[in-house]
């Protein structure tokens, strides 16, 4: 698992390296449409509030404020073991479903609190839809079933017609309806692994949410998979909130605008060091710790 | 960082070996080994063809007397000298399938809570107890039938005849405590702790990708055991449940003791039963001429050969679900 990871990070800074002119014309082009500076004063979506997470007693993320700006790409960036995927998964209350999980401080999706006691967590997984490392498809279901899976919940009764326009939309929207078009009925796990975590991000879009996260989504992937994800990341920003956390810098710096820098403290537990514009931490950070981290002097 | 040019390297001088200095052919622990547990899967071959040559001669005489009517034949007489097993062959089949929906929904309702739900500290407790559950011998299960369940049985058979005695099911004398529902129920709770320690471990394998993926989705931790868990090891769970019935259907001290053991064929749930394990072990001592003993181990065939093809049935069934399905059990 970990060797194949290794491999694949290779292969995909290589491959990223031949890639790069397209892929900066590309990008570039992105960057001027939504114009060069980032006005501060963005709509905020996620609103995180002296955040820290426990696993048992051991804290693994400390008091961390940080305000996402709606309809943007943040990343989250930072050393292996930093509390990135846990800090993460505290933003949709999936932390508190690993043994001995919690949280205390505040989360505000749209200025209501997501730890308020009286706020379930299943409705805030309906608003924050999450996309895991390895791509998981639910096995015994058809492609058509994996995308629908989350849309069905709750409901004692759907109109077929409208099932089928929302899996066409969802797989649309997620870049995937031309290769799953004739195979709708077949196993999700006949889909290559590109294909299956295109599907998973389907399946989170076809519950509209307003902001998907996503824990290091390519890093089980091969270098042409991790582009198109990429591709889709920047596609899907016009309608949707996402935050991505990634141990691929240069991914942070392809598809982020924002960028979060966290790192490990004197208490093993994840700080967040500097936040900001995505081209103003990577070319001119202001913490020394993300400048040495950036230029690979550690981590 | 600073040991980086460093190599490790061995303070021995080197030696140089050929390797013909090691053959393949003084290899002889391997070969040993290989011997030895071709041996063992040899005998556990040697042996059950044994058994089914012993219980086909044993019960030669009768297969030449009733040939394969005995299965259908409903009269078990001793002094005309008449057997049929039809009533038994019922009885097993009834009483195994009853403590089958007894068990299974309690099993895999238990499994999951261990699996999924307990708190770490009682995890290890509530296994321990399921297990030692599982070893308990089953005269003890007899006993503790016959003085504690009986009695409750007999109670719940009034009360179930007085308000709904016009159910065909509930229509059977209501009087001795004994008799199917008893069996049924005994048989649940012996098979239960082997169903539920085995769906536990099966559910524990099931990445917990699986359930997060379907939590992430919004879905309550209800919808997403039933709609991501459950059916990621079905063919695993459906496993477990023919071990539990493999089990019921040889299942033989117990039953003897509260199945009231009425050679007849049962028409209600109340009916006293006798299943085919129980009339080998209650009549064989009294056997006394050829063709009884060699009848009753003629009953011993026919459970034998039903076992099998329910658990070939079984085997198409698992077949079936998990047919064209990647990925259910990695």
């Amino acid at each position: 698992m970990n060797k194949r990871d290794d491999q694949v990070n290779n292969e995909g800074t290589a491959t990223e390296e031949r890639s790069l002119p397209h892929r900066r014309v590309h990008l570039h082009s992105e960057h001027q449409q939504q114009g060069e500076q980032k006005p501060a004063d963005m709509p905020i979506s996620i609103s995180i509030q002296g955040l820290n997470a426990y696993y048992g007693k051991f804290r693994a993320v400390k008091n961390i404020t940080l305000d996402i700006k709606a309809k943007q790409v943040t990343s989250v960036i930072g050393p292996s073991g930093c509390g990135k995927s846990t800090m993460l998964r505290c933003l949709n209350r999936m932390h508190e479903e690993t043994q001995n999980g919690r949280t205390d401080g505040k989360v505000l999706l749209d200025d209501e609190d997501i730890y308020d006691k009286r706020v379930d967590p299943v409705a805030v997984r309906r608003k924050i839809g999450m996309v895991f490392q390895k791509p998981n498809p639910f096995p015994t279901m058809s492609v058509f079933d994996n995308v629908v899976a989350g849309f069905k919940l709750n409901r004692f009764w759907v109109n077929k017609s409208e099932l089928a326009d929302r899996v066409e939309l969802a797989l649309k929207q997620a870049s995937l309806w031309d290769e799953v078009k004739d195979k709708l009925n077949q196993s999700g796990m006949a889909l290559s692994g590109g294909q299956q975590q295109r599907l998973c991000i389907a399946r989170t879009l076809a519950v509209e949410p307003e902001v998907v996260l996503m824990d290091e989504p390519c890093s089980a992937l091969d270098p042409v998979a991790t582009l198109k994800i990429e591709d889709l990341i920047r596609q899907l920003t016009s309608k949707y909130t996402i935050v991505i956390v990634t141990h691929n810098m240069q991914q942070a710096a392809r598809v982020s605008d924002w960028t979060t820098f966290l790192l490990m403290g004197d208490d093993r537990a994840g700080e967040l060091i500097e936040y900001g514009e995505t081209k103003q931490l990577f070319t001119n950070p202001k913490d020394e710790r993300t400048e040495a981290y950036i230029t690979g002097r550690f981590g | 960082m600073a040991g980086r040019n460093t190599i490790a390297t061995s303070p021995l001088p080197a030696q140089k070996t050929k390797l013909s200095d090691h053959p393949a052919s003084a290899n002889w622990g391997d070969r040993i080994f290989y011997n030895l547990v071709r041996l063992s899967a040899l005998f556990v071959i040697i042996l059950s063809s044994l058994l089914v040559i012993e219980l086909f001669h044993g019960s030669w005489e009768a297969i030449n007397k009733f040939g394969i009517g005995f299965i259908w034949g409903t009269t078990w007489d001793p002094v005309k000298e008449e057997f049929g097993t039809l009533p038994t062959i019922i009885g097993t089949l009834v009483k195994s399938l009853l403590a089958l929906i007894i068990a299974v929904p309690i099993s895999i309702g238990a499994a999951v809570y261990i699996a999924i739900f307990a708190p770490k500290w009682l995890r290890g407790p509530l296994s321990y107890l399921v297990e030692s559950l599982a070893a308990i011998p089953s005269v003890i299960f007899g006993l503790w039938g016959l003085f504690v369940l009986v009695p409750i049985v007999r109670v719940i058979q009034i009360w179930l005849k007085g308000h709904f005695g016009w159910f065909p099911l509930f229509s059977g004398p209501a009087v001795y405590g004994v008799g199917v529902l008893a069996a049924g129920i005994i048989l649940a709770i012996m098979i239960t702790p082997i169903i539920t320690a085995i769906s536990r471990d099966i559910i524990r394998s099931v990445p917990k990708s699986q359930m997060e993926g379907m939590l992430a989705l919004g879905a309550t931790r209800w919808e997403a055991i039933r709609k991501a868990i459950l059916p990621y090891c079905r063919v695993g769970l459906a496993g477990a449940v023919i071990l539990g019935l493999g089990r019921a259907l040889g299942e033989t001290m117990a039953v003897t003791m509260v199945g009231g053991n009425a050679f007849a064929l049962i028409t209600s749930l109340f009916d006293p039963v006798h299943s085919m394990a129980s009339q080998i072990a209650s009549e064989f001592s009294e056997a006394t001429y050829s063709l009884y003993i060699s009848s009753l181990i003629y009953v011993g065939l026919v459970l034998f050969g039903i076992t099998i093809i329910i658990n070939i049935l079984a085997q198409i069934l698992i077949w079936k679900i998990s047919n064209g399905k990647v990925g259910i059990i990695e």
